[in-house]
């Protein structure tokens, strides 16, 4: 047989018809819904007089619209309260299952999916979030739609979907000490830029991948979207199957083996062909801070902002001067001279367990400068709260000076009320620096976890400290 | 869906890169649960210049005057001309949806962002993929000449200028067809019930969990 990569393996299971383009009808075995893309596609269904086809391979929890302080009082915003309440009452008209404000499951979306085992290997996994590129870390086949491919979901259990040409980033070698998957994505970004997987299925493989944890692999496959792929994947070991054993919503028993039997087949074969190959040394990747307002104007921590003066293409010196002048960043400005007003740790990049341990670790004895207005620590579920709680994270990230809130988007795009005033600067966990992203006039720093807190320590952007 | 075929419009020239979805529609206005009213609120930062939330009147509104959606010669323009990676960022259709609102129903760029450029076809909006420097000497004619318009047909898959020039443009056949016949996706996927069907009672024996009431 054919070597075959693991993106052509996940698509050719889920061919239910192939046009003559190579384009397909492919089956979904899970949507995954939240308040905000939704309300149009079940209004749709509605006006259509059509029903969700599989209501149980729909899984919906809110996260982009909800406070993130205590929840006892309701929604305060009258929109957000709608929109938040309409989820609920399409969820409960159509039969499905929604983790509501109250349940402890509930949180960012693509936190909970694989959480809760919702996301596993060989599925095709949809969201009206372009973010649903994460669950790819598991050998799904995952990708964001909009709102009118929600609808088509919901409606046939299917879509269609164009052909995606597999790009393989191989990543080999060890990543230094303090440098994680988010800085090795915010590399790799700088150095494709943001359209250079438009049109791909970006697969992450080689012995650094490997080494990651699944949170790790996620933060990847999150990101692949900032690079412009729809699609990122990260082929099935080990790892994977630890991660997902016992999960409430994973196999059990005697399927549990025959599924395990099957995802161990979810890898692109040796010798598999890529349209793109891309080689990464690990040792070559350190701590990285974006500059401007894209995710690929991005700098190590011991690097300086560029000069558009020396960009000879004229579209992107003008991108590069606008996005200075909007960052209020002299060219040739230190990195490390950056200083964040606020701190955001959280989001579907960067709010599971080991962020937020990898946080602490830094916070833990510390104290944030007194520079920094706020620093948020928002968990991305109910779940990922409570155990960091039972390790104690909460009093460290409090003692530090920290706010430890409630799971949801909160800062990253600033729906809700946590959000930048103009002109603040942050260091943010998240996933896009894009003007007015976090707050209209805001300016927002792409880091990790340990940077961020680095940063609130410092006042300013630094090496990552040795943890106490 | 609306069907879309020809359409003679004015160009209005966006002369940035990366033009990503927060900054189509931002976020505060994707409270909203319907489908149209996005308009007004089309690129808020950097139309207006004080800070918009939704249920404002825009029209009174300090509105900022180097934007060149604001510029008099651009009024009523339905052709949006702009550069590489257009609509990148959030799957918002909620873009698509103030675009159109706006009375936009054509974009003309160098590349555009996978999602957005899917999510405009839903909508009855054609994006149309020219190489750069056939989009580089469209911006030059628009900033030469005022009230530019081009024709568009999409079923001739031509671009014609006033002066008679014809640029043609690439476009998937399927897309195409739907979006002339202005058909609607999730009736015609429904025809296929038969091989859904099928597909389904075939997998369930592969992977039965992926079947299994949770």
């Amino acid at each position: 047989m054919m070597p075959t990569t693991l993106v052509e393996k996940l698509w050719r299971r889920h061919v239910v018809h192939e046009a003559a383009d190579g384009s397909a009808l492919l089956y979904v075995d899970r949507h995954l819904v939240y308040e905000v893309t939704s309300p149009q596609a079940f209004e749709g269904l509605r006006l259509g007089g059509r029903k969700p086809r599989h209501p149980r391979t729909v899984l919906a929890t809110a996260d982009h619209n909800v406070p993130t302080t205590t929840r006892s009082q309701g929604i305060a915003d009258p929109l957000s309260r709608i929109q938040v309440e309409q989820l609920s009452r399409n969820c409960k008209e159509f039969g499905i299952t929604e983790f509501g404000l109250a349940d402890r499951r509930q949180g960012i979306i693509h936190v909970v999916g694989p959480e809760q085992g919702a996301t596993l290997p060989g599925m095709t996994v949809v969201a009206g979030d372009s973010h649903t590129s994460t669950h790819g870390a598991f050998g799904a086949l995952a990708f964001g739609v909009g709102t009118s491919e929600v609808e088509h979901v919901l409606a046939t259990q299917c879509l269609s979907v164009g052909r995606m040409k597999p790009m393989l980033l191989r990543i080999e070698g060890e990543l230094p000490a303090g440098v994680t998957a988010k800085d090795l994505i915010l590399h790799i970004i700088g150095r494709i830029g943001t359209s250079g997987g438009t049109g791909y299925a970006i697969e992450f493989g080689g012995s650094t991948v490997r080494a990651l944890s699944m949170e790790g692999r996620m933060t990847l496959c999150n990101m692949a979207i900032e690079a412009g792929a729809r699609v990122g994947l990260v082929g099935v070991d080990q790892t994977t199957i630890d991660y997902l054993e016992g999960r409430p919503f994973a196999p059990r028993c005697e399927q549990w083996n025959q599924a395990v039997a099957y995802w161990r087949t979810l890898v692109s074969d040796a010798e598999a062909h890529f349209d793109k190959t891309i080689e990464i040394d690990a040792s070559d990747v350190k701590p990285m801070v974006t500059w401007g307002t894209s995710p690929e104007m991005v700098a190590p921590i011991d690097g300086c902002v560029p000069d558009p003066a020396h960009e000879p293409d004229p579209v992107k010196r003008a991108g590069m001067q606008a996005a200075l002048a909007y960052m209020g960043i002299e060219p040739g400005t230190a990195i490390s001279a950056l200083r964040p007003d606020k701190i955001f740790i959280g989001s579907c990049t960067n709010a599971r367990i080991e962020d937020l341990r990898a946080a602490a670790a830094v916070l833990k004895g510390r104290h944030i400068a007194a520079t920094i207005k706020l620093a948020l620590a928002v968990p991305g579920s109910g779940l990922v709260k409570a155990q960091a709680e039972a390790e104690g994270l909460d009093r460290v990230f409090i003692d530090a000076g920290f706010e430890w809130r409630e799971p949801g988007c909160s800062m990253c795009l600033g729906m809700n009320e946590d959000r930048l005033v103009p002109g603040e600067r942050c260091a943010s966990t998240s996933n896009r620096n894009f003007e007015g992203r976090q707050g209209a006039g805001g300016r927002s720093h792409l880091v990790s976890p340990a940077m961020a807190a680095a940063a609130a320590i410092a006042g300013h952007f630094t090496h990552v400290p040795e943890s106490r | 869906m609306q069907p879309f075929t020809r359409l003679d419009g004015l160009v209005v020239p966006l002369d940035r890169a990366n033009v990503d979805t927060d900054a189509v529609i931002p976020k505060q206005f994707m409270k909203s649960i319907q489908r149209t009213g996005f308009g007004d609120n089309l690129f808020d930062e950097w139309r207006y210049l004080d800070h918009g939330e939704p249920g404002q009147d825009c029209s009174l509104r300090p509105r900022n005057p180097d934007f060149v959606l604001n510029h008099a010669r651009y009024q009523g323009a339905s052709i949006l001309l702009t550069r590489a990676n257009f609509g990148c960022g959030s799957s918002r259709e909620h873009a698509p949806w103030a675009l159109h609102d706006y009375g936009i129903r054509v974009l003309i760029a160098p590349s555009f962002a996978d999602i957005f450029y899917g999510n405009c076809f839903k909508n009855g909006m054609l994006p149309i993929v020219l190489p750069e420097p056939q989009v580089q000497w469209l911006f030059e004619e628009v900033a030469a000449q005022p009230h530019y318009s081009l024709a568009v047909d999409l079923a001739a898959q031509t671009i014609s200028t006033a002066d008679g020039r014809i640029i043609d443009f690439n476009i998937d056949p399927f897309r195409k067809h739907c979006l002339i016949n202005g058909l609607d996706d999730i009736a015609l996927t429904l025809e296929r019930e038969a091989d859904i069907r099928r597909y389904e009672e075939s997998r369930r024996l592969l992977e039965p969990w992926i079947f299994s009431e949770t």
